[in-house]
């Protein structure tokens, strides 16, 4: 009887053309046997932008908590900030299931870290370092960690503050920003952030830039986080909102310049 | 130390739970030429002697630079210490590669104390038949550790180890107390000066006598001969160090020592 079925199932595979891969080993059209392996890769549940500012005790980041599918703002409460050990902060905007799992690489990492209890540690450039190394690769694996990386900290009282992405282009700046941020919260930046900006100067400027993108980015949701990153450690806002401001004129009475009867 | 039964193979304990074929590698590392090691709070330094095969050919090279901020000087067989240079070499640019970062010597040091003590677990390898004093600075300080065939590791304030290193140890017991407050060029001095009296026969000069340094601001680096020609004679010149006693010389013990010997084992200190 069971050597009817496997009979059976093997006669199956045969009419569907479907053979063992030689590589993955797993079942595979006859006539797809001499494409490359192709890594389905495009992002599903993202997150938007994500910006970061150096002040005078150390980093600031901010992120709204938004994760889109598509065009749809599915997910509202998507922490996209994560502390790293004692020294580092990290934010991401882009597929959030591989922004967990770079989460998982991280504290593993910080882990072993720890585990040597040698009076050793790794700072914010080092982990920076790591990432670039690890995103890079996958890139060149044609498999990449769809994201863009936010890194800031404090260790010895050197502030850090760098960017990765999924292509592996990383650099360090004062200020810097993920997706649209980068074209809407850096020219704000450029003019108006200062060496040692106090904290309060900080978080200003940062609501500034977030409610330019809750406007004029579709992504973004009006719940966010800023996180803060001393020498002490790091910290991360409860939820909030901002004001926004509909009270235009032109809202008001949108019929003014074109009547119209339908 | 006698042949006795238990001493074939590594794999092999004795009834009193000693590997002998560990002990004999470590007596391997007591036929090499001193290798002397000492730190300051800010700087550590490495001084040996470099025997010559004979008077046509160069003096051994005793001491290598691993990275920027770790070095280290090898007593016993050259071969063995040379291939495992190669491995910290390797382990501190992948570390460097990976986190941008100088590898803390610490953890350089236990992975090669844990590379060693696979070779005292295996059948088919031999273990190392040389000892390292490796010298390095990372963000805790500068260090300076010992490591055996054994595959233990020891840090140390200074050290000695080779041929006649007891007489170089008996020097640093006097004086190790004033090793953290001396400066870069007192250490070097302080180093020269131990190696000298484990020298058997000859004279120290810039050729046989090999010196690094590493510390804070300054990258482990040799110093040319020139340089330690100098400092050789200016050592000459002072001459305000009363004679030191030169301890008995090292050598094979004269009792027998078989294996009930109730001493323990050397790894085991």
């Amino acid at each position: 009887m069971l050597a009817a079925a496997q009979k059976d199932e093997k006669k199956d595979q045969a009419l569907k053309n479907l053979v063992g891969h030689p590589q993955t080993g797993r079942d595979c059209p006859f006539t797809l046997l001499n494409s490359p392996i192709s890594h389905t890769q495009y992002p599903y549940v993202t997150g938007t932008s994500v910006l970061g500012i150096k002040y005078k005790d150390g980093v600031l980041l901010a992120s709204d908590m938004g994760g889109s599918y598509g065009s749809t703002l599915r997910y509202k409460s998507v922490q996209r900030l994560k502390p790293i050990g004692k020294h580092t902060l990290l934010g991401a905007g882009g597929e959030i299931s591989d922004f967990q799992e770079i989460v998982r690489y991280l504290d593993e990492l910080i882990l072993y870290d720890n585990m040597w209890d040698d009076g050793n540690s790794l700072g914010p450039k080092e982990v920076h370092n790591y990432l670039n190394r690890l995103m890079y690769n996958r890139r060149n694996k044609f498999n990449p960690l769809w994201n863009t990386l936010v890194l800031g900290g404090v260790k010895n009282g050197q502030k850090y503050l760098g960017t990765v992405n999924m292509i592996g282009v990383h650099y360090e700046e004062n200020h810097v920003a993920t997706g649209f941020g980068n074209h809407l919260a850096r020219p704000i930046f450029r003019d108006e952030w200062h060496e040692d900006m106090t904290f309060e100067e900080g978080v200003k400027l940062l609501e500034k830039c977030m409610l330019v993108l809750l406007y004029r980015d579709r992504s973004a949701v009006n719940k966010l986080q800023i996180a803060k990153i001393t020498e002490e450690g790091a910290t991360i806002s409860e939820p909030y909102a901002i004001k926004t401001h509909w009270e235009l004129e032109a809202f008001k009475n949108p019929a003014t310049g074109a009547v119209g009867s339908w | 130390m006698f042949r006795n039964q238990y001493d074939t193979d590594v794999t092999t304990w004795s009834p009193a739970g000693r590997l002998f074929q560990v002990e004999y590698a470590m007596e391997a590392v007591k036929q090499g030429s001193a290798a002397v090691g000492l730190r300051s709070k800010t700087h550590v330094v490495l001084v040996c002697v470099g025997k010559a095969n004979s008077e046509f050919s160069s003096h051994q090279k005793k001491i290598f630079k691993v990275d920027d901020h770790i070095g280290v000087a090898i007593a016993g067989l050259t071969a063995d210490g040379r291939v495992l240079s190669l491995h910290m070499r390797s382990e501190c640019i992948h570390y460097k590669f990976l986190y941008d970062s100088p590898l803390p010597v610490g953890r350089l040091v236990v992975q090669l104390a844990d590379k060693a003590q696979v070779c005292t677990q295996r059948s088919w390898t031999r273990p190392y038949g040389v000892g390292l004093l490796v010298a390095g600075l990372d963000e805790t300080g500068p260090h300076l550790y010992q490591n055996c065939p054994s595959g233990n590791y020891f840090e140390y304030q200074a050290f000695a180890i080779g041929a006649r290193s007891q007489a170089a140890k008996t020097y640093l017991e006097r004086k190790f107390e004033t090793f953290p407050e001396c400066s870069r060029n007192e250490l070097i001095r302080h180093g020269i000066i131990s190696v000298k009296e484990a020298l058997a026969e000859g004279k120290l000069n810039g050729s046989n006598c090999n010196v690094a340094v590493v510390g804070i601001g300054e990258a482990f680096n040799t110093l040319d001969s020139k340089t330690v020609q100098q400092i050789i004679d200016s050592l000459e010149d002072r001459a305000d160090e009363p004679p030191v006693d030169v301890a008995p010389v090292e050598g094979e013990q004269g009792a027998v020592q078989d294996d009930t010997d109730q001493a323990a084992a050397p790894m085991e200190t």
